[in-house]
């Protein structure tokens, strides 16, 4: 296993600001220097792992779903689920939207697991909603 | 590790949440066992002026225990955790620090740094 760890705290919801494209490739760079990555998804990130999201045919360009091959936010956490990647979403936060249904490889959890990776890491950034 | 949590964003869900959303993770945090210090800072010093905070009612909705950043404050003290708000951004918005509860004490901007340089961590949010 990696030798250091990062640990982010997410707030935004998808598709709402770009801190959460940033978010993404803050993840894909720290595994590719085999830093390990936890994730506490608070408040409407938890919706960034929400196995129902659907892809859309785009009216306005004329192209079909198809053409469009739009990855929702669901996909590209699946693309950077590895074993050196823990993702948790906030259970409360969770319950409070409906958000329940999640992609394979997250997991459950409060603040107390969000304060035990941040201890347990090298460092934590937190990427709130502005 | 010692956790500094700035707090910037208010009223972040406050509605919707019936919670300031950082303050109530910074008390579940404290809970959790965190050697936790919160800073108001921008308009985050608003929770640190004495206020009461009514229920709210939309249609036939309401919101009958809204965020309540007094208390909530009140409550990281007795929990051992300090607050502090930012003095410059109080007096940006002409609040006059009397009009503070006590459980908020004033900063300078620049002894901010120092109190940054007491803990291990900064967590901005």
């Amino acid at each position: 296993m990696p030798d250091r760890t990062l640990t982010l705290a997410l707030m935004d919801a998808p598709y709402e600001a770009a801190a959460s494209t940033t978010a993404f490739r803050i993840i894909a760079a720290a595994l590719a220097k085999d830093i390990a990555v936890n994730v506490f998804a608070y408040e409407g990130a938890v919706c960034l792992t929400q196995k129902d999201q659907a892809p859309h045919a785009n009216p306005v360009k004329g192209t079909t779903v198809e053409q469009e091959e739009h990855p929702t936010t669901k996909d590209l956490v699946a693309g950077l689920m590895d074993p050196r990647l823990t993702w948790v979403n906030c259970g409360l936060c969770v319950d409070e939207r409906g958000a329940g249904n999640w992609i394979d490889g997250v997991k459950r959890g409060g603040p107390p697991d969000f304060f035990k990776m941040a201890v347990e890491s090298t460092t934590t950034l937190v990427i709130p909603t502005r | 590790m010692r956790i500094l949590n700035i707090v910037e964003t208010a009223y972040r869900a406050t509605l919707e949440e019936q919670d300031d959303t950082v303050l109530w993770l910074s008390r579940a945090l404290k809970n959790a066992g965190a050697d936790l210090t919160v800073v108001l800072r921008g308009n985050a010093v608003n929770y640190a002026v004495r206020q009461s905070c009514p229920p709210l009612t939309f249609g036939r909705a309401a919101i009958k225990h809204p965020a309540q950043p007094n208390d909530d404050l009140a409550k990281l003290q007795a929990k051992g955790s300090k607050v502090y708000v930012i003095r410059e951004d109080l007096a940006e918005r002409g609040i006059a620090p009397a009009r503070c509860v006590a459980d908020a004490q004033p900063l300078g901007r620049a002894e901010l740094v120092d109190l940054m340089e007491t803990h291990d961590q900064v967590w901005h949010w």
